[in-house]
């Protein structure tokens, strides 16, 4: 994916010189491999500092949120199925924004390759579908479908669901893979077991609230777990608080997340997060036949009553 | 000093030894790194590891610790009374502690140990532990630690250090503790002549390993309000999420936040790590919060460990170049970047270098 980066800067500088835009976000570089770090370029010179590779995992439509102006933004599939969202809930307008799609062909998991290696990783260069990652004393080559984040593994929406032009040819969509397999392993425990299974889970989180954070769903302007009065969680390490704290969030998702994956590559401990909002993924499409983000036109359906929706679930 | 020789089997006989009078603390190989952890029986410090991912600051500053105890109970006499939580109670031994994460203590000690205050929660953990440091044969890409006042082979903080030669180790006594531990693991061969000389090679090739620099020696002499209003801080704080990540994996973070919790007619009083870069932190009872901005959260976090802390203690900087939060900050926010841009930023004429690392 790296060839999209001279068509990028070539967008980003023509519609900032044409007065289109107040600024174009973006990526540059990262001073670590696998880390590309979130621009706004106002100028050419800036512009020029944007890249793309698979390295681009943050949801860039995290740092349009209420913001005023007109705005570049370079968009894969998921995060313009987040600015749709975001449209929708009336965080940006759509007018406001220049959206350079990006045709994606999924991220890599710096989780996953870090593990891959004992020592440590100091250079990753991607050329095609191939990556070199060396370090001291070993170099090796990686095919990069295997070693794709989970969510890009799966996803079926990796063309952008709108854009202003494209920073190159659409992508054939993923059909043969199973978003919800990972949900469905979980579904098939005992209770016991599911309860051991997200205890061992969340066992190494330190609330740093990364996962939170990087979600363009989370913008309340006081996030529950930051209220005191009332004070509805502790802010201890106590499981309970820890627990209630993921699944209000993940709660909170519902019927809006477009699983992009970001809360579980910000998480410095590598916890899978998204074990939580798939499930309430899963449920939104079998029950609503809902995918979040997918059209402007379309309310979600949780603020939206119909007559025949399904009603099983109340006991 | 004496040097002391340990070949493989001593060592684990040793820490297994010092057990019975230490509860040993050592590296241990979780699902994603290496985290200190309190060693069971028969259990040892894995020590091939380069950091651990979080620093080893929670055994002696844990991040949820109960400071007292209260009953709301009327019936009973000592209903509202703050009972103190006796938290440390025997001697601990740290195995494995990085000379950079080592430093961070006597850092940390300046702020919970001063003649006007004493935290006895921290000085009393810090007086029960004896810290066996193990110094890095090889840097990482992100460390620095030369430009942060120590180095791998640094002894500040420590009062064991010891080097892996191949599968030989070599433990260096550096205080009295250090020398009671030795004594406790039964270590007593004394390594021989040349073993000296071979430490100083493996230190020379460690400090030549380290390839980041950072330049401080300019941020002392500029003026608080020059760098606090410098042009630059918006545009370094544009990718930040405010996530409490670089807070809680940097081993000088001190900042806490004190939580009352009651559970029907009793309650604990604790404190919980906080970090700078959260918007409730220091907000006002008033409703009024000192840093709404994210980009003054994140000058916060940078200006307290690069100039308010260099400015008030006259002892470097408060940040030992372990390089924890270049690692893991999830928008590459570079700590030796900003500290360059600091030291480089000339007021006059609005400019600081900029670097890519």
């Amino acid at each position: 994916m790296t060839i999209y980066t001279d068509k990028i800067k070539e967008i980003a500088k023509r519609v900032l010189a044409e007065g289109k835009v107040d600024m174009v976000i973006g990526f540059r570089k990262g001073t670590m491999p696998m880390m590309n770090q979130p621009l706004y370029a106002t100028s050419a010179e800036s512009a020029d500092e944007l890249i793309w590779d698979s390295s681009c995992g943050i949801n860039l439509a995290n740092y349009v949120t209420d913001k005023k102006g007109s705005i570049g933004i370079v968009a894969k599939g998921c995060d313009s199925r987040n600015i749709v969202t975001h449209v929708i809930e009336n965080k940006i307008k759509r007018d406001q924004l220049y959206i350079i799609g990006v045709p994606c062909t999924g991220m890599i998991d710096h989780h996953k390759i870090n593990a891959m290696f004992d020592g440590e990783i100091l250079n990753v260069e991607e050329s095609g579908d191939t990556l070199t990652i060396s370090g001291s004393g070993f170099s090796e080559k990686v095919i990069k479908t295997d070693v794709l984040r989970q969510n890009c593994a799966v996803c079926t929406h990796r063309n952008p669901v709108i854009y202003d032009e494209l920073a190159g040819e659409l992508v054939a969509e993923q059909k043969n893979v199973d978003p919800y397999a990972s949900v469905k392993t979980v579904e098939a425990m005992s209770a016991d077991e599911k309860w051991n299974y997200f205890e061992d889970l969340l066992s190494s989180c330190i609330r740093c609230y990364a996962c939170r954070n990087a979600c363009p769903l989370c913008y309340c302007p006081t996030c529950f777990v930051d209220e005191s009065r009332p004070q509805w969680v502790g802010k201890s390490q106590d499981p309970t608080d820890v627990r209630t704290f993921h699944l209000l969030r993940a709660y909170h998702c519902a019927g809006r997340c477009t699983d992009c994956g970001a809360c579980e590559r910000v998480c410095p401990m590598g916890i899978k997060v998204r074990e939580f909002t798939k499930k309430l993924n899963k449920d939104c499409l079998e029950l609503y036949g809902w995918e979040a983000g997918l059209s402007l036109d379309d309310r979600p359906p949780l603020d939206t009553f119909k007559t025949d929706d399904p009603q099983n679930f109340i006991k | 000093m004496t040097l002391i020789k340990i070949d493989q089997q001593r060592w684990g006989n040793g820490i297994e030894k010092a057990k019975s009078a230490y509860r040993v603390f050592g590296p241990v190989k979780e699902k994603n790194g290496h985290d200190f952890k309190l060693l069971e029986t028969s259990e040892l410090p894995d020590l091939n590891f380069q950091n651990t991912r979080l620093s080893p600051k929670s055994i002696i500053y844990p991040q949820s610790q109960v400071m007292f105890t209260y009953s709301l109970d009327e019936t009973k006499d000592d209903c509202r009374i703050m009972k103190e939580v006796e938290n440390v109670k025997s001697p601990m031994a740290i195995i494995g502690v990085r000379p950079c994460d080592a430093l961070a203590f006597p850092i940390v000690r300046r702020n919970f140990d001063t003649p006007e205050y004493q935290d006895v929660y921290w000085i009393k953990a810090y007086e029960a532990a004896t810290f066996i440091g193990l110094a890095c044969n090889s840097a990482c890409g992100t460390c620095f630690c030369t430009s942060a006042g120590t180095g791998p082979f640094g002894e500040e903080g420590l009062d064991v250090l010891i080097i892996a030669d191949g599968n030989d180790l070599y433990a260096k006594s550096i205080t009295a503790k250090g020398a009671s531990f030795i004594q406790a693991a039964g270590w007593s061969s004394e390594a021989d002549s040349a073993a000296a000389a071979k430490i100083d090679e493996l230190k020379t090739a460690a400090e030549s390993s380290i390839t980041s620099l950072v330049a401080t020696d300019k941020i002392k002499n500029k003026t608080i309000l020059e760098l606090y209003d410098a042009p630059f801080w918006e545009q370094e704080a544009f990718s930040c999420i405010n996530c409490g990540t670089c807070t809680y994996v940097c081993p000088t973070c001190w900042c806490f936040d004190v939580q009352d919790e009651t559970f029907g007619k009793s309650g604990i009083r604790m404190r919980n790590w906080d970090s700078c870069m959260f918007p409730l932190f220091t907000h006002h009872a008033s409703g009024h919060n000192p840093r709404n901005f994210k980009y003054e959260r994140l000058r916060q976090r940078f200006m307290h460990k690069l100039k308010y802390y260099v400015d008030k203690y006259d002892n470097g900087i408060q940040c030992v170049g372990c390089g924890r939060c270049i690692r893991l900050c999830p928008v590459n926010i570079d700590i030796r970047r900003i500290c360059n841009k600091m030291n480089s930023f000339d007021a006059e004429t609005c400019v600081c270098d900029v670097t890519s690392s």
